[in-house]
């Protein structure tokens, strides 16, 4: 033996002659202060635990104050409530009532006059463009929507609230106020003092934003809505769901009740465990290689989306339903064996209808996770601007997200709180359809 | 007529098929269904199927292949000046038919050529509708009457029907590889063709990235950089930095839940937890733009750092936040699978709970923690929306968390959106790096995977 492992024993011997000592007088100052030690480390470790999930809370509860703070005062618009009169010199000089010449009557003229006989004593151009800014664009065209309706209006004045430009909206929310430069701001003392005599006039309202839940897309903030959004979500999912749900069923049913234990079906399992894991994006690329070069497929279309998350969604289904199928006892296929049903039959009358619960709720979690998704999305092209409202799955559209995501992009101010306020509606939608599953489970769980 | 209609028609007739398919069945035993091998309505089945799966395949392949086969049928018939035209000339004289024939706007002005070509299109695709109506039709009543001339008592028809049921199962289980398949052939056969135009070595090993191709040869940068490097640095920086958040966090709270909290806590912080993974990320990229980025600017702006508005820091952070639930929850069901009897060892010889965490737990469940972190690694390097809303576009080498980089995804995303030419070296850049990121993803979880599973086999 060397001298430095003879050392060593010595060492050893001596720390354990010491560990005797301690042992005999149990509550030596050493050891108290030892323990003292020790429980100390014990409380500090259990509170790096309760901090640790006290931080992600935190990030949470953050989270959801600054969406929901930033978001709500969108759900309020600001609107004007003006005279109008609809002169029928403007709008049907010939006093044909042409529906062409309706539709293509000067209305902006005959709502910025109005504005303007609020003020006569604004006279030089400049200004009178300054003052006409308070009005938004989309004003014209609700003149022009009520008089073509309604042709008979022409010649009255009647009175119509008038969506006002975002700008001013925001003004009146207080989002634009007087404490920036005034060259910081986009609108100038001029326009706030004009906005605050229409105020002080009782002119100035606001009420529910209706526009936000029945416009598509608009490049004016205040016309902009997400109605456009939710349909093609809508189609998109409706799409996603009649492909993914019967396929992944079938597959699930296949694999976990008539496959044979072989080669072949052990690549299928890994190569879904591994699916489930491909990043979103990769399924983008998937789809605009294979459908939208390949095959041809429309590009922004909500049939080419939901092939795309469908894809997607399949393994999350698959693997849900698999196991809602496992957790069926094998006494009831045995029994309805014994009765002479085929093992078909016994799939289709009595496992599949006992393992539904569990597959509806892993489906509408893998519904839920297609909603919001959007990066593979963008691969195929539903990031256009798109004003109309999608009438079928292969007309161009947008999705809740994808509209989140352009609305972010905007460098109008206005769009933030439009932003904040379409993700609460997409986090409302991934609320209901989580309790759904919820609910679901708890309703239908069944233990064996 | 479209295909709605065709497919209308369709399902009309496989129903039909059903009835006619059960009735027939037991007019042939005489009304009394005992006579029959199968219940009646197998019968119908029977039918249903021979006449919905046939026009359904035939459909499909129409659908397919009808516009390529119209527009090669238009080229054709184009006027010989056109057809001495390169390739991307020829594309894109078809979109502008195409466009014409769908009635929008066309980039050129309208020729005649154009015009009667565009007419041409526009009566093929009719025909072709017209004609695949009627096929479909004829196919699916001749196939009804087939299936239902067949009937007989004797015939087999609930075997038959389960035959061919379980084919339809054993085909929506080949989907899952198809899809796969397709994944890689189209991921592989397109960065083929870039690394046909750029070197695989200066692909992988070049420094730097300038994917802007220019119009013309005598613009700036008209070469155009392909090295990843960077995009490669960047997203592992991304990457680190989330994990930096995400593995303490993910993992403490593991811990805490798994051997401290009683369970109602438990019951309680877990779904809490769960729902970080479930807010959609573009909602986490407009918090990390909106929220994060600015904030982090400031408060450097406070201790004199120089911040970037697109810091790797604020993308990490948020991505970090978004990935705790990942290492939490697998995290803490490898160590609720520790068995007891560690436990109850470790608490015998006098250690106390942590003690017993550090010195026990944590060195038994190793394994199962990697495979977390590895998968939540993997997550966060896929991750897209993030990065594009919170981190830059610049390509920049460099370690530095408060300098802005960009990552894989994002490059990905900003080469494919918006007009794209489908052979330029820059679209199909993002095919290449595509192939890299499916790549790497595939391994972390394939390796993730398999030490999670060796871990549970040796508690099991």
């Amino acid at each position: 033996m060397t001298d430095a492992v003879m050392n060593e024993l010595h060492t050893d011997k001596n720390a354990s002659e010491q560990a005797a000592r301690d042992r005999a007088s149990h509550a030596s100052a050493a050891v108290k202060r030892g323990l003292k030690k020790r429980y100390a480390a014990e409380s500090r470790f259990r509170a790096y635990g309760i901090g640790a999930i006290a931080i992600a809370m935190c990030f949470i509860v953050i989270l959801f104050t600054t969406i929901i703070s930033s978001g709500l005062p969108a759900f309020t618009e600001t609107t004007i409530t003006l005279n109008v009169e609809l002169k029928e010199d403007v709008i049907d000089p010939a006093g044909t009532r042409d529906p062409a010449t309706l539709v293509n009557a000067n209305y902006r003229k005959i709502v910025f006059d109005t504005l303007l006989l609020e003020f006569p004593d604004v006279t030089s151009r400049t200004d009178r463009r300054a003052l006409t800014a308070i009005l938004s664009a989309g004003a014209s065209f609700q003149v022009q929507k009520m008089v073509t309706g309604d042709p008979s209006l022409i010649g009255q004045t009647i009175e119509i609230d008038l969506p006002v430009s975002a700008d001013f909206d925001l003004y009146h929310k207080g989002v634009i106020n007087k404490s920036t430069d005034e060259a910081d701001r986009r609108v100038d003392d001029k326009q706030m003092a004009w906005f605050d005599t229409l105020k002080e006039r009782g002119t100035i309202t606001s009420g529910f934003n209706t526009t936000f839940f029945t416009n598509a897309d608009s490049r004016e903030p205040e016309l902009a809505g997400i109605w456009g959004a939710t349909v093609g979500s809508l189609f998109t999912m409706l799409v996603t769901l009649l492909l993914s749900f019967p396929i992944g069923v079938s597959a699930a049913v296949y694999l976990e009740e008539f496959a044979p234990k072989n080669r072949l079906t052990q690549i299928i399992e890994v190569n879904i465990n591994n699916l489930a894991a491909v990043p979103s994006i990769v399924f983008g690329l998937l789809g605009l290689a294979v459908f939208i070069n390949f095959f041809g497929l429309p590009r922004s279309a909500p049939l080419v989306g939901g092939m795309v998350l469908a894809l997607m969604t399949l393994p999350t289904i698959i693997i849900a339903s698999r196991a809602a199928l496992k957790a069926v006892p094998p006494s009831i296929r045995e029994a309805a064996l014994g009765l002479g049903a085929s093992r078909m039959q016994v799939v289709t009358h009595h496992v599949l209808p006992l393992a539904m619960p569990g597959i509806l709720t892993g489906t509408i979690i893998g519904m839920a996770q297609a909603l919001g998704e959007t990066a593979p999305l963008l691969m195929i092209g539903m990031v256009a601007f798109i004003v109309d409202i999608p009438g079928s799955i292969t007309d161009p559209a947008t999705v809740l997200p994808v509209q989140v995501y352009l609305w972010a992009d905007s460098p109008e101010r206005a769009f933030v709180a439009r932003t904040s306020a379409a993700i609460m509606v997409l986090l409302s939608f991934l609320i209901f359809m989580n309790a759904l599953a919820v609910v679901l489970r708890k309703k239908f769980e069944r233990r064996w | 007529m479209s295909f709605t209609l065709v497919l209308g028609t369709l399902i009309v007739l496989t129903i039909a098929g059903f009835y006619l398919g059960r009735s027939r069945s037991l007019a042939s035993a005489g009304g009394a269904a005992s006579k029959l091998h199968s219940r009646p309505h197998y019968y119908g089945y029977f039918v249903a199927l021979w006449c919905g799966i046939p026009t359904l395949l035939i459909l499909g392949l129409w659908t397919v292949f009808q516009t390529p086969i119209v527009e090669a049928m238009v080229q054709s018939s184009l006027p010989d000046q056109f057809l001495n035209t390169d390739a991307s000339q020829m594309s894109l004289i078809m979109n502008d038919i195409r466009n014409l024939a769908s009635g929008n706007i066309t980039s050129g002005e309208i020729t005649p050529t154009m015009q009667a070509a565009a007419d041409h299109y526009v009566s093929l695709s009719r025909t072709s509708i017209l004609a695949q109506f009627v096929v479909i039709l004829a196919i699916g009543i001749a196939a009804l009457a087939y299936a239902r001339g067949k009937i007989a008592p004797q015939l087999r028809a609930r075997n038959q029907v389960e035959k061919a049921m379980m084919t339809i199962l054993i085909v929506c289980s080949i989907i899952a590889i198809l899809t796969t398949i397709g994944i890689v052939l189209s991921l592989v056969f397109e960065s083929w063709r870039f690394f046909e135009k750029i070197s695989p070595v200066e692909f992988l090993f070049g420094l730097e990235w300038s994917p802007q191709t220019a119009l013309r040869s005598d613009q700036v940068g008209a070469s155009g950089a392909f090295g990843a490097i960077p995009l490669f640095a960047g997203t592992l920086l991304i990457s680190l930095v989330a994990m930096c958040v995400a593995g303490p966090i993910g993992l403490l709270s593991a811990i805490y839940m798994a051997e401290y909290a009683p369970g109602k806590v438990r019951g309680t912080v877990k779904p809490l937890l769960e729902i970080l993974a479930g807010i959609p990320t573009v909602v986490y990229g407009f918090f990390a733009a909106l929220t994060v980025a600015p904030f982090l600017r400031d408060q450097g702006g406070l201790f004199g750092l120089d911040i970037s508005s697109e810091s790797a820091l604020a993308a990490g952070l948020v991505m970090g936040i978004m990935i705790i639930p990942f290492v939490s929850s697998l995290s803490d069901d490898v160590i609720n699978s520790v068995p007891q009897s560690l436990r109850e060892g470790s608490y015998g010889l006098g250690a106390t709970k942590s003690e017993t965490i550090k010195r026990v737990i944590l060195p038994a469940a190793l394994p199962g923690i990697v495979g977390s972190f590895m998968l939540a690694i993997s997550r966060a390097i896929g991750e897209t929306m993030i990065v594009v809303m919170a981190a830059g576009l610049g390509a920049n080498l460099t370690a530095n968390p408060f300098e802005a980089v960009t990552t894989v995804t994002v490059q990905i995303v900003t080469l494919l959106v918006g007009d794209q030419e489908f052979d330029s070296a820059k679209t199909l850049a993002a095919f290449a790096l595509g192939l890299v990121l499916f790549c790497v993803t595939l391994c972390l979880n394939i390796i993730a995977m398999a030490v999670v599973n060796k871990y549970r086999e040796q508690y099991d």
